[in-house]
């Protein structure tokens, strides 16, 4: 299981957001009761606020459920649904089932690839997009299949990649 | 309310539905139908019968299973059949208000067929139609028949009845009756269900957990969703009969947070159970309570495995540990717990309504009943089929599934995803049931059954599983952890063209070490895929690593793309849509490909017009082809 590490040169934060940070975090926590069982849900919630998990969150969380951070990270780096970093404002989200794979997926995959200058997982430097897979949408019938944010485009082709993302990054 | 109340409500709610005087439109809003576009449909059916003031029910329901004809709308009409309409687009479903339900011309060249008592010339009945006569429904049995966010509609077709009858039986008596119906496990192992539950049932404790395993991982595979998706309750009212036959007073669904639209019914579900007393303290007027809370999983296949997905449920990294003790014993926080996978619950539910007898009446003698598989990959008619053990493989890939497209040859058809294998033509005529696939080297797994054609290269299906076990090895078992890694490195080398004598030899090798040396099953089914693989074509191993050739034409590194001077007639196409402009050639001239520049994906040969079919693709040879770009019709 592969896991970006996340970037702490980057945050900029300034005093002012992460008092702002920490409120948002407490307002989630509030329905929650500090068990140890509630970790994942409770970093469920926050990713969905965030939209991934900023480091303080989860030094906040460890604190709320009395456990070490190095747990709390441990089991955020298990998860493939948990982002240490953040998301671009578009994800588009290839299916690599297996009837998306023998249908074309991985050259769906590597034109996004590279029109996009990301690899799957990674997100484009100006935050406009992440790409990533996903193991099976369920949509076989459809395959092969591409979901945009949250609409799907099927029986997809290396040709209509062009129509979905343009011609972002090609050069680069 | 006592039961016998909420089921005469519920029958005068269904009644109202089926024999209305107003017309009745059902129409297929599951993930696969809004993918397909259902949603679109919706608004404009909506709008149809506001402009044209038709008072209709709407009622959106579950997958009915014909994945291939999504969006799917089936209209009662008072007094006529129940007409099933597919590949609904919104000019086509405004096409039908009027013609259908303004006028009265059913459009039968529009239908797929009828249900129900009468019939329409030139329609067949679509249950007697190659795709459904065969199949037996019974964990699908109300998928995309009712609405599966109304208890009512459940309870009219039997539902909660299996539930009563059980709360009247002794705990025993129960898991008698489950033992008798001959159910395995349709998670996979197919461990005798019964036999569990008296392992639980016996295990010395008060406090008992029952877990329903959602964590569908399987890429190809959506059984799970299917059902949870279309008949939430089908899967309640199990669990709440095995926690009664265990003694268990809560239970957890395990669920993937990919499934939202489960998720919802699911949350949808237990909150009528409790508006209806079906939930909580005394259930239907019993000593026996249960409660139940959804934990959403976060996205790791090992969860799947039993001891793995409990660790999850306690807040913890979701890593298999030994068994003994098994869960039965020491399972959530220690205490006994019981955990079947959603198909096993739906048939629970009904075999304690219809009885044991009744569910061992279908399938073989060692494996029982029926069996939901997902039928995907290169099949005329992908969908969700539930067909009764022991079927020919041949009837379902070719009765059902209508066939391969493209007039292309059949070569293999994968069950069990990761964990499985692939089954050659020759298997086409062996009953699909436990113990042949398991012979075949393969399982029959959750259900996942991908068709593969001349055009799939198998190494490179081996290669795309032991990717994925791969990355979802959690890391515990090092054979698991560094051996899928080893195989997968030697894998690529092969579909590469860098594979060398003894790779195939070290891959066997390899396979047993992972097999003997992991904990849990991800690791000890991990090389299935590469040893059927190897045991069924090994000729294609031996074609990429002897002669740098792939006979399937797939693997990018061994093919190249040529276009043949004869053919082309210079039109451009090819040359406009190369993403890395690699063909050359002016209008009238003979195109050629840049073999150093051309990345392989194929789009020349896509867009290439049928007429001219100039562009060919080869593997292990160089084509006749220009140098470059000629005058069409010179000498190349």
């Amino acid at each position: 299981m592969t896991v970006e590490p996340a970037t702490k040169d980057v945050c900029t934060c300034s005093q002012e957001s992460k008092d702002n940070l920490a409120s948002r975090v407490d307002e989630i926590l509030e329905s929650f009761k500090g068990e140890k069982s509630e970790l994942i849900p409770i970093l469920q919630g926050i990713q969905r606020e965030f939209g991934y998990l900023p480091e303080e969150a989860m030094s906040h969380v460890a604190e709320f459920i009395g456990e070490e951070e190095s747990r709390v990270f441990g089991v955020a780096t298990f998860y493939a649904q948990f982002k240490l970093v953040p998301t671009g404002r578009n994800v588009i989200k290839v299916c690599r089932g297996t009837g998306c794979h023998v249908r074309g997926a991985p050259q769906i995959l590597s034109e996004l690839e590279k029109r996009l200058g990301i690899k799957a997982g990674e997100t484009t430097p100006d935050l406009e997009y992440t790409l990533e897979t996903v193991a099976c949408f369920g949509s076989c019938a459809l395959a092969p299949v591409v979901v945009v944010n949250d609409k799907v485009s099927g029986r997809m082709t290396v040709s209509k990649v062009k129509k979905l993302v343009g011609n972002e990054n090609k050069d680069s | 309310m006592s039961f016998e109340k909420l089921k005469r409500e519920a029958a005068s709610e269904w009644e109202a539905v089926q024999k209305s005087s107003k017309t009745c439109i059902f129409i297929g809003t599951g993930t696969c139908g809004l993918a397909a576009g259902a949603e679109d449909v919706l608004k404009t059916l909506n709008e149809e019968l506001a402009a044209n003031e038709i008072d209709a029910t709407v009622i959106q329901v579950g997958c009915i299973g014909l994945c291939y004809a999504e969006p799917l709308i089936e209209i009662i009409k008072p007094g006529m059949p129940a007409i099933f309409y597919g590949n609904v687009t919104p000019e086509f479903m405004s096409e039908i208000v009027r013609d259908y339900l303004v006028s009265n011309n059913p459009r039968p060249d529009l239908a797929l067929g009828t249900r129900g008592e009468g019939d329409i010339e030139g329609l067949p009945r679509l249950f007697d139609t190659p795709v459904l006569k065969q199949q037996v429904r019974i964990a699908l049995r109300n998928c995309g028949n009712i609405d599966p966010e109304n208890i009512c509609h459940y309870i009219a077709n039997g539902g909660y009845e299996g539930l009563s009858r059980a709360l009247a039986m002794t705990p025993q008596d129960v898991i008698g009756e489950v033992k008798r119906s001959g159910l395995r496990g349709r998670g996979g192992a197919g461990f005798p269900t019964g036999n569990k539950w008296q392992f639980c049932h016996d295990a010395p404790g008060k406090q008992k957990y029952i877990v329903c395993n959602a964590d569908e991982g399987d890429p190809g595979a959506f059984m799970d969703r299917a059902v949870l998706e279309g008949d939430p309750h089908s899967v309640l009212e199990g669990m709440l009969i095995g926690a009664y036959a265990i003694g268990a007073s809560e239970g957890y669904i395990y669920i993937r947070a990919e499934y939202p639209l489960a998720i919802k019914r699911l949350q949808t579900a237990l909150k009528q159970m409790e508006d209806c007393g079906l939930l909580g303290k005394n259930i239907m007027g019993s000593k026996f309570s249960f409660h139940v809370k959804i934990k959403e999983g976060a996205g790791a296949f090992v969860c799947g495995e039993e001891t793995a997905l409990m660790a999850s449920i306690e807040g913890n990294r979701g890593m298999p540990r030994p068994r003994p003790p098994f869960p039965a014993q020491s399972g959530l926080w220690g205490k006994p717990t019981n955990i079947n996978n959603v198909e096993t619950w739906a048939n629970v539910s009904a075999i304690l309504n219809r009885g044991a007898d009744w569910y061992a009446g279908y399938g073989t003698e060692k494996s029982r009943g029926t069996k939901t598989f997902s039928l995907v990959g290169k099949i005329m008619r992908p969908g969700l089929i539930e067909v009764p053990m022991g079927i020919p493989l041949r009837d379902i890939i070719y009765k059902i599934g209508g066939g391969i497209p493209d007039d292309k040859e059949f070569k293999a058809v994968q069950t069990g995803g990761p964990s499985g294998g692939c089954l050659p033509p020759s298997f086409l005529d062996s009953p699909v049931d436990y113990e042949s696939l398991a012979a075949a080297g393969s399982i029959v797994g959750s259900g996942g059954m991908v068709v593969l054609d001349e055009t799939t290269c198998m190494v490179e299906v081996a290669r795309y599983f032991l990717t994925f076990t791969q990355a979802e090895s959690c890391g515990k078992c090092i054979p698991c952890r560094w051996g899928t890694k080893q195989m997968l490195d030697i894998l690529e080398d092969i579909v590469n063209g860098k594979g060398r004598d003894g790779d195939i030899e070290l891959l066997q090798e390899l396979s047993e070490a992972i097999k003997g040396g992991s904990l849990c099953a991800l690791g000890g089914t991990a090389p299935n895929p590469v040893l059927t693989t190897i045991r069924y074509f090994r000729d294609e191993y031996e074609a990429h690593i002897y002669e740098k050739r792939c006979p399937a034409l797939a693997c990018q590194e061994l093919i190249s793309y040529y276009i043949i001077p004869d053919k082309c007639e210079g039109c451009g196409i090819c040359a406009r849509a190369c993403p890395s402009e690699a063909i050359s050639g002016s209008k009238r001239e003979v195109h050629v490909i840049d073999q150093a520049k051309c990345t392989k994906c194929g789009t020349c040969l896509e867009v290439c017009p049928p007429k001219f079919s100039a562009v060919t693709k080869v593997s292990g040879e160089s084509a006749v082809a220009s140098a470059e770009p000629v005058p069409v019709g010179s000498e190349a």
